[in-house]
């Protein structure tokens, strides 16, 4: 595929490896926050050709596995309401809420479906009007463009049963938070290629000045993430820490004007808890009072039972950085794809699937 | 979650006022209707990333292929045959 496979050239990817060997001279911690950036490290076994003191730190890239507890139980009692129609990303549906996951809710009974595009959650509620139609917003800055189409779409075609359960968060409080933390031992940061594609890159720069941590905004293919750490051990080495952009292609400096217009129409920053993280203050989007009308939690009534996160599951830990899935006691046992005590077993971008897909299994 | 896929637009289709522009675009042989709202610009032949059904970007050709001659031009022999550990 043009524009994919000239990205994953092993001879490129041979003399970057060969580079990173000649430029780093010292021990550096540096972290991706994107669950794509970290199925190409495992996949790949770019993890195992670096340097051995580059030490890479999987952070909280993965939206799925940010959503907390409590807002996935909410979605599974909507879910299962007979008159609704509960719309999701595939990634949603195997992960376990208190007592059960999207896919219990189908297999009683509920009409879950998978769709692919929000637009396509609002051409099922433009076809089935008896229908209660919801549609699970999750997601980065990525995402929220899209999310928020849907909404304008909606109310264009003037929809009555059409409404979203939001779980947007935004990348930058969490890096901040990361980088603040006491336990922090991050030094740089691979920035998200796509949430940059549409935010730009300018926040980052007053972000790397105050936290003195070099950023680098890096594609997911391994060229891309063989150049974008070089990039940063360069500039650790140099005790530099500016902002740098290796994703050039797609990236540009002020991000899509258009996507940002589409989201500051439909949504207002908020504060938000994140799994593991707590809660971040201005780190999510919520519906403008405009389209209350369409807030799937303001629409349902919530059932106001306790969420119970299993007390075995680390995720929170994995989620920081402070701890690799493989280090997990109930990692690849009492913990698997098929039997998940947490979102990052099954999400197709959390850390420790990528662990498990990619055999970075403990010896049996 | 927030995979996006580069594709080559075929067509901007005609939409009614009022509806989210869209277009045609093909990925690797497979051709998908896609929501160009957020790309105005991008006209037949341009590649862009699609998101979710969404194009959220026109890709930058000329910089994608600058970068890929850059890299291809890493001169060999700076380079040690063996990397050390």
């Amino acid at each position: 595929m043009k524009f994919v496979d000239e990205y994953r050239d092993p001879q490129l990817a041979g003399r970057l490896v060969a580079q990173l060997h000649q430029a780093a001279t010292r021990t550096w911690t540096v972290m991706e926050v994107c669950g794509g950036q970290t199925h190409t490290l495992v996949r790949s076994g770019i993890d195992r050709m670096i340097p051995e003191g580059i030490r890479l730190v999987h952070g909280p890239g993965c939206p799925v596995c940010v959503t907390p507890l409590e807002l996935i139980d909410r979605a599974l009692e909507i879910a299962a309401r007979p008159e609704v129609t509960f719309c999701s990303f595939g990634d949603m549906l195997r992960v376990p809420g208190s007592s059960r996951d999207l896919l219990r809710v189908r297999a009683a009974g509920g009409d879950v479906r998978i769709v692919y595009s929000p637009l396509d959650a609002v051409r099922i509620a433009q076809t089935h009007a008896d229908r209660d139609v919801v549609f699970f917003a999750v997601g980065f800055e990525t995402t929220a463009p899209a999310t928020a189409l849907a909404i304008r779409q909606a109310r264009q075609l003037g929809l009555r049963n059409f409404s979203m359960l939001v779980s947007h968060v935004l990348v930058p409080p969490a890096m901040e938070m990361i980088l603040s933390a006491p336990k922090n031992c991050v030094q740089g940061f691979l920035a998200a290629r796509h949430v940059c594609t549409i935010m730009g890159y300018e926040m980052y720069h007053d972000l790397a000045a105050t936290i003195h941590a070099p950023i680098v905004v890096t594609g997911f293919e391994p060229v891309d993430l063989l150049e974008g750490l070089l990039m940063l051990v360069k500039q650790l080495e140099a005790g530099r820490h500016v902002v740098e952009n290796q994703y050039a292609r797609s990236v540009q400096r002020e991000g899509n004007r258009h996507a940002q217009q589409a989201i500051a129409d439909v949504y207002e920053v908020c504060d938000r808890p994140w799994r593991g993280l707590g809660v971040l203050p201005k780190s999510g989007l919520r519906l403008r009072q405009a389209y209350h009308d369409m807030d799937a939690e303001r629409r349902y009534p919530s059932s106001a039972a306790a969420s119970i996160e299993p007390a075995e599951c680390r995720s929170g830990e994995v989620l920081l950085g402070l701890l690799r899935p493989d280090q997990c006691e109930a990692f690849g046992t009492r913990c698997t794809p098929e039997h998940p005590l947490g979102a990052p077993m099954v999400s197709s971008e959390g850390a420790c699937a990528a662990y498990w897909k990619y055999g970075r299994r403990l010896p049996v | 979650m927030c995979l996006g896929v580069p594709g080559r637009v075929v067509e901007r289709c005609a939409t009614p006022n009022g509806d989210l522009a869209a277009g045609f675009v093909e990925f690797d042989g497979l051709r998908r209707k896609v929501c160009l709202e957020l790309v105005p610009e991008a006209a037949a032949g341009d590649y862009v990333i699609v998101h979710a059904g969404i194009a959220i970007h026109t890709i930058d050709t000329t910089e994608a292929e600058r970068l890929l001659k850059h890299l291809h031009e890493i001169d060999e022999f700076e380079i040690p045959a063996e990397p050390t550990p």
